[in-house]
Order: structure tokens, then C-alpha cells, then sequence
């Protein structure tokens, strides 16, 4: 039987139809390529030497014994890179450690050779000549006063917003609304508490990778896993000094990402070499160095502090956190402003501060990770929802309801509500949960809500109609798994009433793509389906015209029919998209071409409203909303949590692919269930004590549960293609919330740690009964 | 001067392929170096992730732990050989069509292993297919879709 029978072609609307990824055929049969699978003539494989020091001055390198090992052709070292800075809101990381390195596993060495093998072995006999200096391990340390400094020349890096940057401090963010100070005097019931969350690596089943070749105007070509063609142009260009018409930034299929192939890893380091080798290079990460080298997700440390009047109305809150930036920004003052925009959850709390240092440590960078900051903050803001409706007797759901945000509040700051399904995701998890388990046992359920953005940043699309009348589409987004190139054809053939099958999706280039900011922030069906479907409604718009002239009558009189064609009102008369097309490439008016960029048009911060100093994002987009259940059992010996049942729903305005949409929600939720039950990242002293997969768990499918159910509610957004929102990030923030609730509910005890492991869950059933303090 | 090579004969998909591969390679720098057969990934060299398995004799092996030179003799056979293999064919089906593939980085493998367990067990279990899986690390789908398709297939071929 042929696998092509799988390919499924509708005609008559695909938008909302789960509509199988064509992609998906040749990853079945194994014949995917992604950055690992390429190969190019004459190329060399690369190997990188990694800091074995947390911080420490370079003062020279010893390459002799290296340069002379089998099959080396060439070797960088900070010597070989210029003094360019590459970062996305703050420009203080080099291609590669030069004068310093900063944290064990940094990259300080690079060799090219013959074979992978090879470049390894010679990467042991570099010397390198070091003077160590105290390293900063904390946030707290390095707020000190005498704390050793990483960056010394921090006040001279570009910065991209009002950072407030001295010493270790990276970047300070302040939000608020209302008197805070004042209104705890309003309260009647008010909860305090200091909460810690755990560093998560990101662990894509691909680590990263770059191919990079040089051609004979020394122009360079470079293939890598990523979530950005264009942030990889960006950051390899600032760091190397080349003007960006001089790299061109490819993607084969991507491994996924998460974040962590977001902003740069190891590719400024193979276009180095590549350059100096004259020579194609390809460096592949081994599992353990994309654990040490690449990014993870931020420890945060969050002291809150709510207050509700006795009929559950919240009053206010005051957030602060503290956030291990690692030891260059990358996306982490992003991050920050981020998860203080978050921090109040979706309620309306009239007097809300939120305030956050971000503090350069020696250790790897951390940065974007699905949820972006808003697991965090939401660990901690929705167990003391829970705390203050237990103090008044009001169940998870009551409390919610009271003080729920609605449609065309303003959120936080200023930014306004579009549509708003959260009514109706709290409304079917209750309505599934209700009442005992089957076998009559009551349920240890626990809740929590979110709300999380799409629409950052700049993005655009050109749709392009071949001589035959089928469709190309080039958007520029790095469909990194999750079917985006899948959702913007759907997008495309829908506005074009065309059958799916008829959208080819172009693969992101730098020479020839429209800008995208990447695949991040649950961006893309959202923003770049906004630009998908302005730039096809340009195509309609030209067809019409050729059409007129064709027909012999006024563009008023046209409509566009299913299948590519356009036809006289009451007349069957029409001509098809092939016809309009072919006509168009010899014709006045010319061959149709429709493009659009946007970046969303709303601002975050309304000065009238509140004050926000160091918010990085000037605009953020429109409003998912989820909410999820979870009912769980915690076993009597060991304290170790598994979930019975979970019940996960989620607002994403239109669904324009549900079995992908519902994808996510299950992919987010198990990501969600490692990070609250036991995913930690965790360093002995300087460094990582667990970079494999041997030592660091993350769940199997023996780990997750069957009964997971999942909701897709559909509150379409006017300003999303057809309705949609963002569905990414939104179905793990929840996840350590609610089943920190159910612990409580369960043992009584909160828990203000993350994750919550056996020993920890058992030491509070063990411990005294924190209602009696 | 290159590590020093060895000749092998091995047998992959069927046929027969004699490779010169560096002494002590692995199969899966054997395949993936030397061969160019690319659908076993590199997800952890270490055995954990399950990325890089392939069936030996007709059982799932870590591609990354086993010597190329105790394969001389031995049948290999990767997903990308499979197609012809008719519960090959509808795991694939089932995996493209259930949404059980996302970035499809742990799929061959995922694949593998689904059908060796459909040899043993042709009507497994939703426990026994997690099981089957439980080596077999995917970051993206939370598995329950991997899960409905290898059920959905093991159904329709009891048909
Ligand atoms: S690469 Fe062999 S098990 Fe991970
Ligand atoms: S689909 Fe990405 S790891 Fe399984």
C-alpha cells in the first residue's frame, strides 16, 4: 500500500480540518534531513574545546601540538574572532570566549578536521594558559557588593531598551498599577510566601548543529538548527563582523527547539571556521555539551504577597523576583519583562507591583523556554489564589470566577483583552472533573489558570501564483516540528479557496524569505497567519483585476469560487486561477505576487495607567487562555506524585489545525510534568553534576498517564487569521500550579519549591501542619 | 594519518554491503559516516534516548552501543528500508495520520520499536505498546498520540 494514500486533499475549507503534515511522510520513512544529515563536498567536521573554569582570564594559547595532530586543518580561538558583540536585547557575548571565559562548558577553542574523531583528540592537546578568577555561582552573590564582575564593560554594550545595567545587574524591570503600599489596609485576607523554581533543560531529541561554507566571493551559506533564519543571520553577523548581505542562513528540518535554538549556539563558531578552513565545516554537538553549552530554562526566585477582601475580591499583589541570567542576556531580559507582565495572572488585581533584577552569574546562559517565564510566576501566583480561597471558603473555581479578567479589560500595564475563553476552559474542566473517581474514591484535585500572548515582534509572508495557478508561500518561520508550515498552507488555501495540496511551503532563507523574528512566543499561526492571509487576499485582489479584463467586466462584479476560479455574480462564466496565472506572466499588471509585514499594532504600556520602566517589549500581542486540572495520587512510602487524571483546556481563538493544536497541549503538558515533578538541572559547585540524559530524567511514555483529556475551546480573536491565537507555550505554564494545588489539597502542606520530588512532597506530609502556623 | 580502517561485510535491508569503517566504529558511525544511511539519529550516543535504533536480526538494538564488527553476518535493517514491510507500512500510516510525528526526530526509532513489538504481541495493550516505548524518548508529542497510532495499526492489521 502506498503511503501517499495519507495525504489528505480537502477541498471546501481546510481551515479547521486536522489536515495530516505532509512533512510527516518523510520523517516515517526516515528520510528527513536534519542538520546532522547534511553533508557537502570536501567538508570537515568540527569539534569544540569547552571552559573547564567558571570564570578565568585567558592569557594565552598553546595550539603546536594540536595544529601537528592527524588531520587538523584548522583551529579558532578568540584570537581569530574581532571584538563584535552578539545578544538580542543586550549585544555582551563574542562568538566564541575571548580574554575571558565566563562558565565551565564555554566554547573556547574550536578545530576543524578531517573526521568528528579527529577534531576531538586534537581539541585535547590545546593548551590553554588560564588565571582563575572567583567565580559568581548565585544571583544573591553576585548583588554583592565586592561580588567579582563578568562584564566590565557592561555600560558600553548596545542595549536595546532602558536595561538599568551596573555591576552583575543585567537588566531591573518595574511595573505597577494602583497604591499596593495602600491597599493592603483594604485587605481582610492577605498570603505571603517565597517561592524557588529549578533550571529545566530544554533537551530536544536533536542536538544543535551548524554547516557552514564559504564561497568563492568569500560569501558564506549556513545550515543550522534553529528557530530563526534570521536571528542566526543577526547574531553570526554582529559577532563576526560581517555585513548580513554577506551570509546566507538556511534550515534543514529541525529536531525541535523549545528555546533553545532560538538565539545563536555554535554557529558564529563554525562560520569562524569555515572561514579559516576554506573548507565546508559541520559541528555537531554531543548530547552532554548541548546540556552545558546551549541554554535552560531560568531559576527564579519570587517573594508575592496577595490580598483579597472576605468576599474573594482581589485587592492587591506585589511581586518580586530574582533571576539567574547565566552568563550572557540572551532572550533573559525578555523573560524578565515577560513573567512581571504575567504575574498577576489573569485577574483583575487593581493594585499590582511587580519588580525583578536579572543578575549575570557564571554559569551557562540561560533563556527562552516554552512558557517563557510565566511557569515561574505561575507556580507561585496560583497557589496563593488557591491559599486565600481555602481562608474563605470558597472552592478553586468560585475564586477564579470572582476575579476573572474579561473581554476588553486591560491586562497588567495596559494591554487591552481580545476575546477571552476562560469562562468557558474553567467551565469544561469542571464539568469533566466533577464528582469521585470511577471506583468511588475522591479526587485529589488540584486547578490552575493561565493566559499567555502571541503576537511578538515582526513577520511577513509572500504568496506567489505559479503559471499553472498552484501557490508558492514563503514566510520565512522554521517550522521546527510543530506543523507551522502545515498551519500557514492552510491559512493560504483558505483565503485562496484553493484544496490544500495546492500551497507549496518555501523553506526559510535569508536571500529570499520575507523577515521572521522566529518560532518562539507562540507566535506564528497568530502573527505570520495574519501575514499569510493579508498577502493572499493580495493575490485574490490581482486575479480580480486580470479576471475584469478578461471577462470583460467590473472587478465589483467577480467572486472567488472553491477550486481557483474566479467568476461572474449570477453567471457560470469564470476562469481559472491556471488561465488568470499564465495570462499574468505576458499581461499589463504582471504576475501575482502578494506580500505583507506587520508587527502587531497595539502598544503594551498605557502611560495613563501605569508605570513600567525596562519592559522590553513595546507590544505584545492578543490573549490565550487555558486552564487545567489535575487529580493525582502521591504514594505513601515515598512521597512520589504520579496524576491520575488531568484535564487540560485551552482558548486558541480558532482552531485551524485541532490534532495539532491538541498536539501541544499534550506535548506541553508532559514537558510541564517533568519540570514540576523532577526535572533539575543541578551544579556541583561550578559545574553541571547531571548533562545526560542517563542522569537527568525526563518522562517516557511509561511516565505520563492515559487519561489525559484535553479541550479545545474556540473564543475567535477578530484581529487573528480566522479567529486563531497562539497554542504553544500555554498548555505547560499550568502544570506546576495546579499540581502544587493538589499536593496541597492532598497532604495539606504547600509546597514553595520546585520540583516537587518525593522527598520534598513526603517531608511536608511528615512535617508540621503549616495551618497550624 | 586517519584512524585505521577494517573491512566489513554486512548485511543491510536486504542486500549485501562490504565497508571499510574506522577500527572500533559503531554501527551507527559505520551507517551514518561510511554509508550515508541517515535515518538512525544521534540523540545521546549513550543508549538512553533510543534515536538511533535499528532492528538486528529482527531485534531493536541501540545503534550507538553496538560495534560495527560484531554485525558481520548479522541482518540490519533501518526504517528508511522498511517500506516494503506491510506492518512497517501501517505504522508509518497510522504515526503520519494520528499526529504521532512532531519535529519526527525520534520517529524511526519510535517506528522500530512499535514494530518489533507488534511481532510479539500483535494486539498489545495501551500499557504494553508505553512499555514497548518506554526507551524511546519524544520530547514533543507527550506520547499519547505516538500511543494511538501503534493501537490504531496494531487494529486495523487484526483486521
Ligand atoms: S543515540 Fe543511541 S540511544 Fe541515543
Ligand atoms: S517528535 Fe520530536 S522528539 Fe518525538
Amino acid at each position: 500500500m502506498s503511503l501517499d494514500q495519507a495525504d489528505p486533499i480537502f477541498v471546501g475549507g481546510t481551515v479547521g480540518k486536522s489536515v495530516a503534515k505532509p512533512d510527516n511522510l518523510e520523517k516515517v520513512q526516515g528520510r528527513a534531513e536534519y542538520i546532522a544529515d547534511l553533508y557537502r563536498p570536501g567538508m570537515l567536521h568540527g569539534a569544540i574545546l569547552a571552559s573547564p573554569h567558571a570564570h578565568a582570564r585567558i592569557n594565552g594559547y598553546d595550539l603546536t601540538d594540536a595544529l601537528d595532530a592527524p588531520g587538523v586543518v584548522a583551529i579558532i580561538t578568540g584570537d581569530d574572532v574581532g571584538d563584535g558583540r552578539m545578544g538580542a536585547f543586550i549585544k555582551d557575548e563574542h562568538a566564541i570566549a575571548k580574554g575571558k571565559v565566563l562558565y565551565v562548558g564555554e566554547p573556547v577553542a574550536a578545530v576543524a578536521a578531517r573526521t568528528e574523531e579527529e577534531a576531538r583528540q586534537a581539541c585535547r592537546l590545546i593548551r590553554v594558559e588560564y588565571e582563575e578568577l572567583p567565580a559568581v555561582l548565585s544571583p544573591e552573590a553576585g548583588l554583592e557588593p565586592d561580588a567579582p564582575i563578568l562584564h566590565e564593560k557592561l555600560s558600553e554594550y548596545i542595549k536595546v531598551f532602558d536595561a538599568g545595567s551596573e555591576g552583575n545587574l543585567c537588566s531591573r524591570t518595574e511595573l505597577s498599577e494602583g497604591d499596593v503600599d495602600a491597599a493592603w489596609a483594604d485587605c481582610d485576607v492577605i498570603v505571603e510566601d517565597e517561592f524557588t523554581t529549578q533550571p529545566q533543560a530544554h533537551v530536544s531529541m536533536e542536538p544543535c548543529g551548524a554547516l557552514a561554507e564559504v564561497d568563492a566571493t568569500g560569501r558564506v551559506t549556513l545550515w543550522s538548527a534553529n528557530q530563526s533564519v534570521f536571528r542566526v543571520q543577526a547574531n553570526v553577523c554582529e559577532s563576526l563582523g560581517l555585513p548580513m548581505s554577506k551570509l546566507r542562513s538556511l534550515t534543514p528540518r529541525v529536531g525541535a527547539g523549545f528555546g533553545n535554538k532560538m538565539e545563536p549556539h555554535i554557529q558564529p563558531i563554525t562560520v569562524a571556521l569555515a572561514m579559516k578552513a576554506k573548507r565546508p565545516v559541520k559541528l555537531i554537538l554531543s548530547r552532554e555539551e548541548d546540556f552545558e553549552m546551549v541554554r535552560a530554562r531560568h531559576p527564579y526566585r519570587v517573594r508575592m504577597k496577595t490580598g483579597a477582601k472576605a468576599d474573594g475580591t482581589l485587592v492587591a499583589r506585589d511581586c518580586e523576583v530574582l533571576v539567574d541570567c547565566g552568563a550572557f542576556a540572551d532572550d533573559s531580559p525578555g523573560v524578565l519583562g515577560y513573567s512581571l507582565l504575567m504575574c498577576g495572572g489573569p485577574y483583575r488585581i487593581p493594585n499590582l507591583r511587580a519588580s525583578g533584577r536579572l543578575v549575570y552569574t557564571n554559569k551557562l546562559r540561560f533563556g527562552a523556554f516554552r512558557g517563557f517565564g510565566n511557569p515561574q510566576v505561575l507556580f507561585a501566583g496560583e497557589q496563593q489564589i488557591d491559599q486565600i480561597g481555602d481562608k474563605l471558603g470558597l472552592d478553586p473555581f468560585e475564586i477564579r470566577r470572582r476575579n476573572m479578567l474579561q473581554e476588553g479589560d486591560q491586562w497588567f500595564v495596559g494591554p487591552r483583552i481580545g476575546s477571552n475563553g476562560l469562562a468557558r476552559c474553567m467551565d469544561a474542566v469542571e464539568e469533566a472533573a466533577k464528582g469521585p473517581r470511577a471506583d468511588g474514591s475522591p479526587r485529589n484535585f488540584g486547578l490552575s489558570v493561565t493566559a499567555h500572548i502571541s503576537g511578538l515582534l515582526g513577520t511577513g509572508a509572500i504568496v506567489r501564483m505559479l503559471e499553472d495557478g498552484t501557490i508558492s508561500l514563503n514566510t520565512g518561520a522554521t517550522d521546527i516540528g510543530q506543523g507551522s508550515d502545515t498551519v500557514l498552507a492552510q491559512i493560504c488555501a483558505e483565503e485562496l479557496k484553493l484544496p490544500f495540496d495546492q500551497v507549496v511551503v518555501a523553506s526559510p532563507d535569508t536571500d529570499g524569505s520575507p523577515y521572521n523574528w522566529g518560532t518562539t512566543a507562540s507566535r506564528v499561526t497568530y502573527t505570520t497567519g495574519r501575514a499569510v492571509k493579508a498577502a493572499a487576499g493580495k493575490v485574490v485582489e490581482q486575479a480580480m483585476d486580470h479576471a475584469a479584463e478578461m471577462l470583460d467586466c467590473d472587478v465589483e462584479d467577480l467572486e472567488l469560487r472553491e477550486g481557483g476560479r474566479i467568476g461572474q455574480r449570477g453567471s457560470n462564466t469564470d476562469v481559472t486561477f491556471a488561465e488568470i496565472s499564465g495570462r499574468a506572466h505576458w499581461a499589463v499588471g504582471g504576475p501575482l505576487v502578494g506580500s505583507e509585514t506587520l508587527v502587531f499594532d497595539e502598544p503594551t504600556h498605557d502611560p495613563k495607567r501605569a508605570i513600567a520602566l525596562g519592559l522590553p517589549f513595546p507590544r505584545i500581542g492578543v490573549f490565550s487562555f487555558a486552564a487545567l486540572g489535575v487529580d493525582i495520587d502521591i504514594d505513601d512510602t515515598s512521597g512520589q506524585v504520579t496524576v491520575h487524571e488531568a484535564w487540560s483546556a485551552a482558548d486558541v481563538g480558532r482552531a485551524i489545525n485541532p490534532r495539532l493544536v491538541d498536539v501541544q497541549l499534550h506535548g506541553g503538558f508532559v514537558q510541564g510534568l517533568g519540570y514540576a515533578l523532577y526535572e533539575e538541572m543541578v551544579w556541583d559547585g561550578a559545574r553541571l553534576a547531571n548533562p545526560s540524559l542517563m542522569d537527568y530524567k525526563v518522562p517516557t511514555a511509561r511516565d505520563v498517564p492515559d487519561a489525559i483529556h484535553t479541550f479545545i475551546i474556540e473564543d475567535p480573536d477578530p484581529t487573528g487569521p480566522f479567529g486563531a491565537k497562539g497554542a504553544g507555550e500555554i498548555g505547560l505554564n499550568t502544570v506546576p500550579g495546579a499540581i502544587a494545588n493538589a499536593v496541597a489539597k492532598a497532604t495539606s502542606a504547600r509546597h514553595t519549591d520546585l520540583p516537587l520530588t518525593g522527598e520534598r512532597v513526603l517531608d511536608g506530609m511528615l512535617g508540621p501542619d503549616p495551618s497550624q502556623d | 594519518m586517519m584512524a585505521k580502517k577494517v573491512l566489513h561485510s554486512l548485511t543491510l535491508n536486504g542486500e549485501q554491503v562490504d565497508v571499510a569503517t574506522p577500527s572500533g566504529a559503531t554501527l551507527l558511525e559505520t551507517l551514518r559516516e561510511d554509508l550515508r544511511v541517515l535515518s538512525s539519529k544521534r540523540g545521546c550516543n549513550q543508549g538512553v534516548c533510543g534515536a538511533c535504533t535499528l532492528l538486528v536480526d529482527g531485534k531493536p538494538v541501540r545503534a550507538c552501543l553496538t560495534l560495527t564488527a560484531r554485525c558481520e553476518g548479522h541482518e540490519i535493517q533501518t526504517v528508511d528500508g522498511m517500506g516494503e514491510d506491510h506492518v512497517m507500512a501501517t505504522l508509518q500510516r497510522h504515526m503520519v495520520e494520528s499526529g504521532g510525528v512532531q519535529c519526527g526526530f525520534c520517529t524511526g526509532g519510535v517506528l522500530i520499536s512499535a514494530r518489533e513489538l507488534l511481532a510479539e504481541d500483535p494486539m498489545p495493550s495501551r500499557e504494553a505498546v508505553k512499555t514497548a516505548l518506554s526507551g524511546n524518548v519524544c520530547r514533543c508529542t507527550g506520547y499519547r498520540t505516538i500511543v494511538d497510532a501503534v493501537v490504531g495499526a496494531a487494529e486495523e492489521l487484526a483486521q
